[in-house]
This record gives structure tokens, C-alpha cells and sequence, in this order.
């Protein structure tokens, strides 16, 4: 090995080394984000996922050496969840005067999320293991994956369809939003947090405080009333 | 700002030992969030350096989902065996619950004045 090879492979297998890798992508892709005027295909999460993941295959690094750096980026998502208070404290008002609206959206939002998966996957002949993973795929990933293995699904793979689905989400959904004209705030806001949890409330965020502290209520009311319902549905997708 | 961190994390951490303990079904620190909520809603206002410390975090919460979306590259075996059918259903099902729920809240909610629809 020549010694640049040598620092090469010293430095890989360091936290330090997928640390900074992580930041500088993400902020290389915000900067194409912004650079692009924030177009769905330029989503900064979506294109740096993908842009990571085509360097660990290529470099054929393991998933584990490179979360012993990122993880002090993961730990954050903790306290930021926490952090998600202060907005919607703010938002505690319009919140009250429309608990109506909320309820209605949330648990229209939730049913078609969790029917449509699995109706669709039925008709594409996905055995039980899939369904009972992907059905509660709209929720955020703890709860996602207890209530997959509850139902007899696999964890992992639930927890990859629940981020797969908020990249889903928090690219495209803006753009389908605004074919629909639903230009309220609030609508936006609940829509994303329901349908894409903490990646939509991440996207909802960058266009007004209102809209991400309605995406973090969505989210947190999704994941309660997902895990009301679905292990109710245990015997119908068993049977 | 080391203070309002401080804050953030014994919420979490409030949160995570009360939905152990009482074995709910939802995250620790979603619960720690309720808990943080509840404590600006007795006190009436935000303290100025939560603000700020909260608002720095949530810039980047986009960033924070970055280090487990990649965990995307475990499970490409499973993915790969039935790629039509998860396309079809992600993309279908995620556009249906955004539709439905921001149609209904938008037809349903209070306008404010002067605002358009």
C-alpha cells in the first residue's frame, strides 16, 4: 500500500471521517436546494441520503463503521424533537380554534395512508411480512417499527419504508400541494407532519413556523392514533 | 444556550423514563415535547435562549434524519425483490394521505381575515 492509501484506510474507519463527510454533503445539498429554488428533486435530506449512500457502496464501507460517526448527528434528533414545543406553543391558539379541522384531516390522512398501502401491495401479491411492515410506514420510525413487529412484520424493514416515505413526502409533497391548491399554512403543515412525520415537519419548517409546528402535531398525533388502530387490524392481515 | 440545552435533554429524558415506566406507546421524546409544552403553557412565555436554541436545531432538522436514511443501503435485498409493488404503494399512498389531509383541514378550518383561501 502507498502511504496515501495508508492514510486513507486509518481515516475511513474513524468517526471524525463520516462526521464531516455528512455535514459537508448536507450542505452541499442545500446549496444545490437553494440554488435550484427549492425544487422537489433538489430536497437537501433526498439528495444527500442518496449521495452518501452511493459512497459507502462504491467504497464498499459497512452501514455500522460509518454510524459510529454519524451518530452524534442522530442523537440530535432527540432533543430537536423536544424542541418542536416551542413552535407549536406559538400555534396553541389557531390550534384550539380548529381542533375540528385537525381531527377530521388527521384521521382521513392516517385511514388512507395505512388502507392504500396495503391494499396496493395486496394487489401486487406482497406476502404478509411486507404488509405488516409497510402499513404503519407513514408513522415516525419508533413507533413505526413496534407496531411492524406487533403486526409480525421486520423492523428494519419498516423503519427503511418510514424514511423512505417521509424523503417521499417532504420532496414531493409541496409540489402536490400546490397543484392542489392548498395554500393554508396550516393545511400544508398538518398534511405533511400526517402523511412524511419528522422528514415532512423538517421540510414544513423551512416555509413558515406555523407550517412546521402543524407538521410536528400531525406527526405526534399520527403516531397515537396509528398505534390505537393498527393492532386491531393484526388478525385481518394474519388471516 | 447551554441552559436551554440542558432543558431540552432532561425533557427528553423526563420523557423517555415516563413512557417506559407507564409502558406508553409512544416515543420518549414526543412525550418530552408534551412535557416541554405544558411547561411553556404554565409559564406563558418562552424563555429567549430556548428560542433561540430551538430554532438553530430545527434549521437543520432535515440534517438529523441524513445518518439513518442511508441505513436505507441494509435493506436493498428485501427492496429489490419487490421494487413495483413498494413504488407503486409509497408513492400512491403517501400522495393520498397529503391530499386528503390538507383538503379536508383547508375546507374545514377557520379562514382568517383578510387571508386567501
Amino acid at each position: 500500500m502507498t502511504p496515501l492509501q495508508e492514510i486513507w484506510v486509518y481515516l475511513a474507519e474513524r468517526p471524525l471521517f463520516a462526521l464531516t463527510l455528512t455535514l459537508a454533503t448536507w450542505l452541499g445539498a442545500q446549496w444545490i436546494f437553494e440554488r435550484s429554488g427549492g425544487r422537489a428533486w433538489a430536497n437537501p435530506v433526498l439528495l444527500s441520503v442518496l449521495a452518501l449512500s452511493v459512497f459507502l457502496l462504491a467504497s464498499r464501507t459497512e452501514y455500522a463503521t460509518y454510524f459510529e460517526g454519524a451518530q452524534f448527528i442522530h442523537f440530535l434528533l432527540g432533543p430537536a424533537t423536544v424542541a418542536l414545543a416551542i413552535p407549536l406553543y406559538h400555534q396553541l391558539g389557531r390550534i384550539r380554534r380548529n381542533a375540528p379541522a385537525i381531527a377530521a384531516g388527521l384521521a382521513t390522512g392516517s385511514l388512507l395512508a395505512v388502507a392504500s398501502t396495503l391494499i396496493l401491495l395486496a394487489l401486487f401479491g406482497a406476502g404478509p411480512l411486507l404488509l405488516a411492515s409497510l402499513a404503519p410506514k407513514s408513522v415516525t420510525s419508533p413507533v413505526a417499527m413496534a407496531l411492524a413487529e406487533q403486526l409480525g412484520g421486520s423492523p428494519p424493514l419498516a423503519a427503511v419504508h418510514v424514511i423512505l416515505t417521509g424523503i417521499l413526502g417532504a420532496s414531493f409533497g409541496p409540489w402536490l400541494l400546490d397543484r392542489l391548491r392548498i395554500a393554508d399554512e396550516a393545511a400544508r403543515g398538518l398534511a405533511l407532519g400526517v402523511a412524511a412525520h419528522g422528514i415532512g415537519t423538517a421540510r414544513a419548517l423551512r416555509e413558515s413556523g406555523r407550517c412546521g409546528a402543524f407538521a410536528g402535531l400531525g406527526m405526534g398525533l399520527n403516531a397515537l392514533l396509528t398505534a390505537a388502530y393498527l393492532p386491531l387490524l393484526g388478525g385481518l392481515l394474519s388471516g | 444556550m447551554l441552559a436551554a440545552l440542558t432543558g431540552l435533554f432532561a425533557c427528553q429524558l423526563a420523557g423517555e423514563f415516563l413512557v417506559r415506566a407507564l409502558g406508553l406507546p409512544l416515543p420518549g421524546p414526543v412525550l418530552g415535547l408534551l412535557l416541554l409544552l405544558l411547561f411553556l403553557v404554565l409559564r406563558g412565555s418562552v424563555p429567549k435562549s430556548l428560542e433561540v436554541t430551538a430554532n438553530g436545531l430545527l434549521r437543520h432538522l432535515g440534517l438529523l434524519f441524513v445518518p439513518a436514511g442511508v441505513g436505507v443501503i441494509t435493506q436493498l435485498e428485501p427492496i429489490a425483490g419487490a421494487w413495483p409493488g413498494l413504488l407503486v404503494a409509497l408513492v400512491v399512498s403517501t400522495g393520498l394521505a397529503l391530499a386528503g389531509t390538507g383538503w379536508l383541514y383547508a375546507r374545514m378550518a377557520h379562514r382568517p381575515k383578510g387571508r386567501k383561501a
